[in-house]
Parts: C-alpha cells; sequence; structure tokens
C-alpha cells in the first residue's frame, strides 16, 4: 500500500522488502475500506441533512449503503492485485449507491484501477488520480466551478502534484468543500434551483472532503 | 427481431412503465422493448444493474436506443453501456430527446426498420438545440 509519511511517500509499504508484499497490501487495503465505510457510516446523517437541502436527500443513505456492501467484501477486494481491487470496489459502488454518486464515485475507482501501477509511487498515484478526475469529469459532463465533487478533487490532485503531506492534503480537501457553500451548482439536481444553490455544501463535495481525509490518515498511520 | 430496440429509462417506474404503454399502443409490436426505473429499493431514482438488464431485454443486432428523464438516469445509462462493454457497447445510443416523444418517435422510426443512427437522430431532432 501507500504511504504519505515522508519524503519516501506513496513508496510501497516495507513489506515489500520482507517479501510478502501481499500480505500487507491486503492487510492495509482492508483497513483502509474499513475506515472509508466508518467515515461515510459517521456522517450519513449530515450527508443527507446537505443533500435535503439543494438536492434529494439521500445522498447519505446511498453512500452508506455502498460502502457497507464494499466492507462486506472487503477480504476478497483485498486479495486481489491493488489495480484489481480498485475496479471491483468501483463496480460494486456503481451497484449499490444508485442516484448519480453511484457512476460518479464508482468512476473515480475504476478510472483509478485503469491507471495505477501494481506498486505506484506518489507520481504514479498522481498521474492515475489525475486521470481519474477527467473520468468522473467526463461521466458528470462537468467541471472545477459547478459545485460538485471535482471542486474538491482537484484542489487535491494539485495539492499532490506540489508535494504536500497528508496533514495539508486533508486541510485542502476540507476547505475546498467549504469552498462549494458559495458556488451556484451548476450540475445535477441542485442546478434545478438555480441561485438558490447558493448558501449551501453540495453533498459529493463534502463525502468526497470526508473520504479524502480518511484515506490520507489512515496511509499515514499504518506503519 | 432484426429492428432496433428500445429502453426507457425514468426516476419513475410509473413514468417508465407507462412510457411503454403508449410506445406499445402506437407503434406495436415491431420493435423489441424494454423499460426500467426507481432506485431499486422502492424510491425514485435510476439503478445502473436494472438498465443493464432493460438493455438485455430489448436486445437486438440492430442496437439499442435508450431515453431516459432526469440527469441521473443519463449518467447510469452511460455507466450501464461502459459496464456491457464492446463490441455491444458500439450498439447502444442514449438519446438526447424528452423521454416520451423520445420513446414513441424513435420507436416509429425503428419499427420501419431505421438503422441505430437514423432512431436516434430521429429522437435527438425533438430536442432544443
Amino acid at each position: 500500500m501507500l504511504q504519505l509519511s515522508n519524503e519516501r511517500s506513496f513508496d510501497t509499504a516495507g513489506g515489500m522488502e520482507t517479501g510478502n508484499a501481499g500480505d500487507m497490501a491486503a492487510l492495509n487495503l482492508a483497513r483502509l475500506i474499513a475506515a472509508a465505510a466508518d467515515t461515510i457510516a459517521a456522517h450519513a446523517e449530515e450527508l443527507t441533512a446537505l443533500d435535503q437541502a439543494i438536492g434529494d436527500g439521500d445522498h447519505g443513505l446511498n453512500m452508506k449503503r455502498g460502502f457497507e456492501a464494499v466492507r462486506a467484501e472487503a477480504e476478497a477486494f483485498s486479495a486481489k492485485p491493488l489495480h484489481d481491487a480498485l475496479k471491483a470496489i468501483g463496480t460494486k459502488l456503481v451497484m449499490t449507491v444508485g442516484g448519480a454518486s453511484g457512476p460518479l464515485f464508482g468512476t473515480l475507482f475504476l478510472a483509478l484501477g485503469k491507471e495505477i501501477s501494481a506498486a505506484p509511487d506518489r507520481a504514479n498515484l498522481t498521474a492515475a488520480f489525475g486521470k481519474a478526475i477527467e473520468a468522473v469529469a467526463a461521466r458528470g459532463k462537468s467541471q472545477v466551478g459547478q459545485k460538485t465533487m471535482l471542486d474538491v478533487l482537484q484542489p487535491v490532485h494539485d495539492a499532490l502534484l506540489q508535494g504536500k503531506t497528508a496533514p495539508e492534503i486533508a486541510g485542502i480537501a476540507d476547505a475546498a468543500a467549504e469552498a462549494t457553500v458559495p458556488m451556484k451548482a451548476l450540475r445535477g439536481r441542485a442546478s434545478f434551483l438555480g441561485d438558490r444553490s447558493i448558501g449551501h455544501m453540495d453533498a459529493g463535495a463534502r463525502s468526497t472532503a470526508l473520504l479524502v481525509r480518511t484515506i490520507v490518515e489512515t496511509l499515514e498511520g499504518q506503519p | 427481431m432484426s429492428n432496433v430496440g428500445i429502453v426507457i429509462v425514468s426516476h419513475s417506474p410509473l413514468v417508465a412503465e407507462g412510457t411503454a404503454d403508449m410506445v406499445r399502443q402506437m407503434v406495436g409490436d415491431e420493435v423489441p422493448l424494454a423499460w426500467c426505473g426507481g432506485n431499486g429499493h422502492g424510491g425514485l431514482g435510476t439503478n445502473v444493474e436494472a438498465i443493464m438488464g432493460a438493455i438485455d431485454k430489448a436486445w437486438s443486432e440492430a442496437g439499442v436506443a435508450i431515453l431516459v428523464d432526469l440527469g441521473g438516469a443519463e449518467t447510469n445509462s452511460e455507466m450501464a453501456v461502459e459496464m456491457i462493454g464492446e463490441p455491444r457497447s458500439h450498439k447502444i445510443i442514449v438519446c438526447n430527446a424528452p423521454i416520451v416523444e423520445g420513446a414513441v418517435m424513435a420507436a416509429t422510426e425503428a419499427s420501419g426498420g431505421a438503422s441505430l443512427r437514423e432512431v436516434a437522430a430521429t429522437a435527438h431532432e425533438l430536442s432544443p438545440s
């Protein structure tokens, strides 16, 4: 798995040198999935409340259902090579989250799985993440500045490019979600509200920031 | 059947089924037809798995045209096409058209043996811009 902690950030974890990289990856991916599912479950009501303000009010429940479905198969997913595991997670999210979030979050993981190498360094991860953001933008026919998850993904990608640390990246993600509050929604259900979408945080931006924080903190905390 | 198939995808199963009823009544049985609607959990929404099932049901070697209602239906339909994968994905078009009028017009075109491209173009003509 990946580490963010130091200059060798995003090197593969130490398991590689001891010859049981597969075991390490399995252990860490399972932990990552559990942490992500825990975060989404803990914030499900908050996400639903955000979505009720300007969407159709099902984002929290939908995301929770999807991530619980991924958690249920965490062991099987972790046993796969990283790129296959990411694709399996993406497919599961597409099939279980529903709404428009399913294809969007699913596409993020499917595209990551397509682009990532078996033992990604920071450069490969950053490049793969960039491609995955392009895939999400294409799927949603959207771009940065339209009050969507892209408004968090893009600053996180920039932060990765700039060599920011894990805590910095988590903070940038939170601030980016916060920055969707004054934006006017131009995509999705919220766009029907026009100016009335201004003043509310985008639920997808918030869930994306929560996941980014969880992932970088979990990676950072790994041995 | 060698005519292009029509798939109707709405957030509401009632809208999808009603649209399909109109197609059957106005166009007849010469066109493979399937519909889906709802989020799979009893609520409004669309569902990739159900869309893939509907595409299978209406499958024709001439291709399938999908008519959708609101944004999520389009996103989910495009996702379903991608997950169905090649080579079949090349024979599926998600139409940019109003769902009821689009479905009836597309099915009318399809019933006369038109190609997938012609069927989709007929539906697209109903859409402003």
